[in-house]
């Protein structure tokens, strides 16, 4: 061995153990997945990849809005009307699919991609140009959204085109892998792989990590907010979609899927106050809330326990996130 | 009314027009004209309408909602916000109807409000020691709250539940079939909050910790305990307010209040005080209050439904809080 290699190998030894630094928090997650579906089989021996098939498409509504909400909070804001916003682009969906072709269905996918991205920028905008708190715009907008969804749709109904539904519903190759995870993967690593490493990637990191700084060095900080929150509305617009080709209708109430996007987030590592974490580690996030509440059911647990122990993760898991951040303030 | 918020930060040497200077320093003043106004659209929408008994109705309904709005205020005060009020008021009023036949009237409200009492002071607990974002807390807490109260509900199934009479009278009774009894409830509890965040050091805190955390920390406050204790107070307000929705509507369910919760938000931005904390005061929050029902009582007038509602209020609080957020803004 030469003198010059040892420094190599070594740099590279330390290029492992950065990367396990790194991501202790997804690979610790990770683990703590596979304990979970172990405890899964154990109270339930009947769960098996067909468990895991209707696991992958359940999810996919929260995973689209964490990955939305993961993106605005890494921008160092938040969104509160994601819940809303989603039903509103699902009942849109749902009302013009209905009694139409397959071929009119394909323009409306992307006709409400197009509106999400459009209401997505609206909530950023507003955000930016009235200066008033990320949290409060959103949360007025949630009822905006909202009861412009109640317009669309009153009830429950609407229809999905049948490609759609047989884009997300059932297995590719082996049981083991539900399209709908393989949908989810492709659309999420589409955008995200060339944005995370792009200039405007890291102006939206720079943003959430600090303000000023990132200001003082170049960014438009104005614009980057609200690209953030247009790529929210793009990922609350699958999410939409995703909820209508699920369920074949649609609600104009809006589904649980805002604080649990929060929660996803916070227990894939990514921080509230902003410029920290990724995708990865919330979309275990995601499926590590939904096996708990699949574990539920399972031990024949009371809907509304559930909706009691539901809450106390989410403030637990809160809890510890910050608990983390304070004493990572201190160090 | 925000004689004692009347900080530094109204002197800048910004030149100002009259109205912004009168929405900066005396935001009751158009708030009052805002009310005038609403009523005198009522008047020319349907002239029979408006009468000294539509006035009571009017205030009557105001009543609760202030009751809300007050929590909102207290808890914005410090950069926080309650949004768990919505739950804690309903759990009030249903533990109230459930429990009453067996209990007794006084024992059943006692109990009722230690429960919200040990809610505010799980959230005061949270905000306050482990740092959790308010938010994120009262709407966590939120779920514990309805959860619980369902799994309450399927127990007291059996034994049904009535509004007490009592209840009643003070909620939707009236003198000489015209001044609201809930005034009684209602004039010593705001003069209660009027005298607390003018006249006590305690009020005098809440400011401090909203308009500058580190320095109030820095001239001795102990802010977790300032948070404890405004949580408990939040919570036991919001449980009287249960109290008298319960009362207004003869109706005891575990999500009556819900669909106030926002109004609530909105009654307290509308009446000039700011979520971002150090800024505002109670009585703008009962003339925003007064505001949103009468406007409440137009759309209904002018034949809109519940979706454009929302619709309106969402967009009110945002225009309100961007126009709040202009004039005060330091630049």
């Amino acid at each position: 061995m030469t003198p010059a290699a040892a420094p190599v190998a070594a740099g590279r030894g330390l290029a492992v153990g950065a990367l396990l630094r790194r991501n202790t928090w997804s690979l610790g997650l990770l683990a703590f997945l596979f304990v979970l579906l172990a405890f899964t089989k154990l109270i339930n021996a009947r769960y098996d990849l067909t468990g895991i098939q209707n696991l992958g498409i359940s999810i996919l509504p929260l995973a689209f809005a964490t990955v939305a909400q993961a993106i605005v909070v890494i921008s160092g804001g938040i969104d509160l009307s994601l819940g809303a916003l989603m039903a509103l682009l699902s009942v849109i969906a749902a009302a013009m699919m209905k009694g139409q072709s397959e071929q009119f269905a394909v323009l409306v996918v992307v006709g409400v991609l197009l509106l999400g991205l459009v209401l997505g920028g609206v909530n950023g905008a507003l955000a930016v140009v009235t200066r008033v708190p990320d949290i409060v715009v959103t949360l007025a907008m949630s009822f905006v959204w909202g009861g412009f969804a109640l317009l669309v749709l009153v009830r429950p109904g609407g229809a999905s085109a049948v490609w759609l539904k047989d884009l997300l519903a059932g297995s590719l190759f082996t049981e083991a892998i539900p399209k709908a995870a393989v949908v989810l993967v492709i659309v999420v690593a589409a955008v995200w792989i060339p944005l995370a490493p792009s200039r405007l990637g890291l102006s939206i990191y720079a943003i959430g990590s600090n303000r000023l700084a990132a200001f003082r060095s170049g960014v438009a900080v104005g614009r980057t907010r609200i690209l953030a929150y247009v790529f929210a509305g793009l990922f609350a617009a699958l999410g939409g979609i995703s909820l209508t080709a699920t369920t074949g209708i649609a609600t104009p109430v809006p589904g649980p899927y805002t604080l649990n996007s929060v929660a996803a987030i916070v227990l894939g590592g990514v921080s509230l106050a902003g410029g920290r974490g990724g995708l990865v580690g919330p979309l275990i996030g995601v499926i590590i809330l939904q096996l708990i509440r699949t574990d539920m059911t399972f031990l024949n647990m009371n809907t509304n326990l559930a909706t009691v122990i539901q809450g106390v993760i989410l403030i637990g898991v809160v809890m510890i996130g910050s608990l983390l951040e304070l004493r990572r303030a201190r160090a | 009314m925000t004689g004692v918020a009347g900080t530094p930060e109204t002197q800048t040497g910004m030149r100002t027009t009259g109205l912004r200077a009168l929405l900066r320093d005396r935001p009751i003043i158009p708030l009052v004209g805002l009310l005038v106004l609403l009523v005198a659209a009522i008047a020319v929408a349907q002239p029979t309408s408006v009468t000294p008994s539509w006035a009571g109705v009017m205030i009557r309904q105001a009543i609760p909602l202030s009751l809300l709005a007050a929590c909102q205020t207290i808890t914005f005060l410090t950069g926080g916000i309650d949004l768990s009020v919505g739950a804690v008021a309903s759990m009030t009023g249903f533990l109230v109807a459930t429990l009453v036949g067996h209990q007794g009237l006084a024992a059943a409200i006692v109990i009722a409000m230690i429960a919200a009492a040990l809610a505010g002071a799980i959230t005061g607990i949270g905000v306050g020691v482990f740092k959790v974002h308010p938010l994120i807390m009262t709407l966590g807490m939120s779920l514990v709250v309805l959860g619980l109260a369902n799994v309450w509900q399927l127990i007291m199934v059996q034994t049904g539940a009535g509004v007490p009479s009592e209840l009643r009278w003070i909620g939707s009774g009236t003198f000489a079939g015209l001044v609201p009894s809930s005034l009684l409830v209602w004039l010593p509890l705001t003069a209660f909050l009027l005298f607390m965040l003018r006249r006590t050091g305690y009020g005098r805190l809440l400011y401090a910790i909203g308009d500058n955390p580190v320095a109030a920390r820095l001239s001795g406050a102990r802010s977790w305990q300032v948070l404890v204790v405004l949580y408990v107070i939040s919570a036991l307000l919001a449980g009287i307010a249960g109290f008298l929705f319960a009362g207004l509507t003869n109706v005891a369910n575990v999500n009556l209040v819900d669909s106030f919760v926002l109004p609530s938000v909105a009654a307290a931005v509308i009446g000039g005080t700011s979520i971002m904390g150090g800024r505002g005061g109670i009585s703008g929050t009962v003339v925003g209050a007064l505001i949103l029902t009468v406007l409440s009582s137009l759309l209904t007038v002018l034949g809109f439904p519940e979706a454009v509602r929302q619709v309106v209020f969402g967009a009110i609080i945002v225009a309100v809080a961007a126009a709040y957020t202009r004039v005060t803004a330091e630049s």
